[in-house]
């Protein structure tokens, strides 16, 4: 049914398109890059109104030279920058490994972080190790970061017998309470939120401590990424909220989030919180725009919205093949490069690091990887009964079991005896 | 036994939970749009701010999502949050928060984080209030593991029940019926509403004590028929039980999740008929839950088929209100009915 009238010109409904698809040679020229410290690093006691251009602009560190420039230059020591790299490159070897394990069928589920190093590495090392992390599911650098056991890791995404989430969650959603990393939800952006109220309660009690909080920029569609900003504001919370912006969410470009018109940075703006769009693939760059923003919640000026403008390497996770819907080798063109390969030529620049290093540490990572994972596999991969107790999946729904899980329960057990004979016993 | 007591109606004994619970336990916050400084739409948390200071009480911006968002994450800091939701038909925007992560923070972190937040509501209609101001939606969290879910029917169970759900250590709704914050409610809307005061669930003491979810109460012993019902319609069925002088036990099953499923077993094969009476709507209504469960468990016991008194399947109408709500006449047929079969 329409209402067209012939004197008017028919609306168009706008649907937007990737530049390039398969088959497409992709070509970034258009991707503007500013000069290292084009925007010059403000007080951490500056205005929101008085930065607008930050959100803007690109906030960068390390230059094609590989030189570190500029008033955002955090003047790491050359044994941070190393620890920093050797993160990065443990979070890739974990990745490799982890994504070959899958393609194996020893778990259902993988999504690794490729390229987007930086953006839970670099911001981990720049909070203090108890501030509280609220991450999406591509974080893993985190963990890695603040030294969480690898083999706990491995251990939850096989479902194993030493699962500490016994086996309930897919594989990555990690929960790290003794790292200050919050339990991985699988919808989006409900972490948004969350890292507000916890902020406002460590506020509330007086305490120290600030949160940060990560989504993709796809999610920053969700309405609860537009509650958070909201409470973020109004109660100048001690929060930090961070969107990857690695230009795909599955299949979708960053235009179907909104993309087009504006940077995502630019969002933060008319909240009236102050906004960084930050180089995510320079973890100098990274870390030195989340050390500025930490340093502006612990001293009462509320919470910062960062935008790192970085690319997503590889699929969104096992499930998907990036070559049905985007065009090939858009990483190798990407004008922002590798967020390891930048840090290493950064190191050797300053006579800190050599290719030698960085080949040995490369396979030592891969090995300690590696030896890790048969650790793990010694606890069990999916599917091939090392699980948990089957009663384990009435636990923790209550604190107490009520009868009718109790009832649940009873029932499961006599269908495993049907299954397996009456000498099967619940663990 | 509990000291002294005062006569409150639902609204003073709601308030009067929450200024004891602020009292004795300083990780309680209190939250919600409007509950600050005004003290609330319906007056719950009247001069709780200026008592207990504004970081404990405080108004949130318009977006329950936000507000139950928020909530999470203040419990996986530490605090036991009790945000108010302004009008149960206000709740949808907060659902994802409620069903995707509340009820689910203890299982998926085997316990690492947990919830122990209680989201007060009012809810049910006979107000006037139109459709989104009428509802009652519990069925819908009763579906959701990882939730419980509370209906006082009057002051004394109000306040015991809403200082046992905040001590819960994990999330609870608590859904205030509405219609009965100042008055039970006889189901003739014509009739003058009689107060509180006249009602001895009134008589409420000015001290913490709880009443333990999951339990019952018997309203009316009786042998004929049991009647189970929740919430306004308590009174309502008392009121059409004492005019057809039918001895029907009432149960008042206070908390819907957990259930207390002995109460009902007891009375259901000790009477051998039964009745459900919900406001809410009825295809996939809480009734049908209690109806399966008691043809479950207590079908040799049945001298009749489980009857079912609802709100009808259309959104709460306004002008047509009295026409929709499951009044006396329709609880009264179901009675008859169920005493003939």
């Amino acid at each position: 049914m329409t209402g067209k009238k012939s004197n008017l010109a028919p609306l168009r409904l706008h649907i937007p398109e990737p530049k390039f698809r398969p088959g497409d040679e992709a070509d970034f020229s258009d991707v503007a890059v500013p000069p290292v410290d084009s925007i010059a690093r403000p007080d951490e006691a500056s205005l929101p109104a008085d930065i607008q251009s930050l959100a803007f602009g690109l906030v960068r560190v390390l230059d094609n030279d590989h030189q570190a420039k500029g008033s955002w230059n955090p003047n790491l020591d050359a044994e941070q920058l190393r620890l920093m790299l050797r993160n990065m490159m443990l979070t890739r070897a974990f990745d490799d490994r982890m994504f070959r394990a899958q393609r194996q069928g020893k778990t259902s589920f993988y999504m690794k972080s490729t390229g987007e190093e930086a953006t839970s590495v670099a911001t981990a090392m720049a909070l203090a190790s108890d501030d509280m992390c609220f991450p999406s599911y591509r974080q893993q650098g985190i963990l890695l970061t603040r030294g969480y056991p690898i083999v706990r890791m491995m251990n939850q995404i096989y479902s194993n017998s030493q699962d500490h989430l016994k086996g309930r969650q897919l594989p990555i959603m990690y929960s790290a309470p003794e790292c200050s990393f919050f339990t991985i939800s699988g919808n989006l952006a409900t972490q948004y939120p969350q890292a507000v109220g916890w902020a406002m309660a460590s506020a509330s009690r007086g305490d120290t401590r600030i949160s940060a909080v990560w989504c993709g920029e796809g999610s920053t569609a969700e309405g609860d990424f537009h509650s958070a900003m909201t409470f973020a504001a109004v109660y100048n919370a001690p929060v930090i909220l961070q969107v990857v912006n690695n230009q795909w969410a599955i299949s979708s470009f960053s235009g179907i989030a909104g993309g087009e018109r504006t940077t995502f940075a630019a969002r933060g703006l008319g909240y009236g919180i102050a906004s960084l769009r930050v180089d995510g693939n320079d973890p100098l760059a990274v870390y030195a725009a989340m050390r500025w923003a930490a340093d502006r919640a612990r001293i009462n000026n509320g919470p910062t919205f960062i935008e790192y403008f970085t690319y997503r390497a590889e699929g969104h996770s096992t499930s998907d093949d990036p070559g049905a819907y985007r065009a090939a080798k858009e990483f190798e063109k990407w004008p922002l490069g590798d967020p390891v390969d930048r840090l290493k030529k950064h190191l050797i620049l300053l006579g800190e690091w050599s290719e030698e290093r960085h080949q040995a540490q490369h396979d030592e990572l891969a090995e300690l990887v590696k030896k890790t994972q048969k650790e793990a596999e010694a606890n069990g991969i999916l599917g091939h009964g090392m699980h948990q107790p089957f009663e384990t999946m009435f636990e923790d729904v209550f604190e107490e079991m009520p009868w009718h899980l109790k009832e649940q329960c009873a029932q499961m057990i006599d269908e495993q005896h049907r299954k397996f004979g009456l000498e099967w016993k619940p663990k | 036994m509990m000291g002294d007591t005062k006569t409150m109606n639902m609204i003073e004994a709601i308030n009067s939970a929450l200024d004891i619970m602020l009292e004795r336990d300083p990780d309680v916050v209190l939250m919600g749009e409007d509950i600050g400084y005004f003290g609330g739409v319906f007056r719950a948390t009247a001069g709780l701010q200026a008592k207990h200071g504004k970081t404990r009480v405080f108004d949130t911006p318009i977006s329950e999502c936000g507000i139950i968002g928020a909530g999470v994450g203040m419990a996986a800091y530490g605090l036991r949050p009790v945000p108010e939701i302004q009008f149960a038909d206000y709740i949808y925007p907060g659902l994802d928060q409620l069903v995707s992560e509340a009820a689910r923070l203890r299982y998926r972190s085997a316990g690492d984080f947990i919830c122990p937040m209680t989201v007060r509501s009012p809810f049910g209609g006979g107000i006037f209030g139109g459709q989104t101001h009428s509802q009652s939606p519990e069925s819908l969290f009763t579906h959701v593991c990882g939730i419980k879910t509370v209906v006082p029917s009057n002051p004394y169970d109000a306040k015991g029940l809403l200082i046992a759900a905040i001590e819960d250590n994990d999330p609870v709704i608590f859904f205030e019926p509405k219609r009965i914050y100042n008055g039970p409610f006889s189901g003739y809307y014509d009739r003058p509403v009689e107060p509180w005061s006249k009602h001895a669930a009134s008589d409420v003491p000015e001290d913490y004590y709880r009443i333990e979810l999951g339990k019952a109460g018997i309203v009316r012993e009786g042998e004929a028929l049991t009647i189970l019902t929740y919430g306004t319609m308590v009174h309502v069925v008392q009121t059409v039980v004492a005019e057809m002088g039918v001895d029907a036990e009432i149960v008042d099953l206070r908390t819907l999740l957990p259930l207390d499923v002995e109460a009902i077993e007891q009375s259901v094969k000790k009477t051998g008929r039964c009745l459900v009476v919900h406001e809410a709507t009825r295809t996939s209504g809480f009734g049908a839950e209690l109806a399966a469960l008691v043809q479950e468990r207590c079908f040799y016991h049945l001298e009749a088929p489980v009857g079912r008194v609802t709100g009808f399947d259309t959104p709460y109408p306004h002008s047509l209100e009295w026409a929709y709500f499951p009044g006396p006449v329709r609880i009264a047929s179901a009675i008859e009915k169920i005493m003939k079969d």
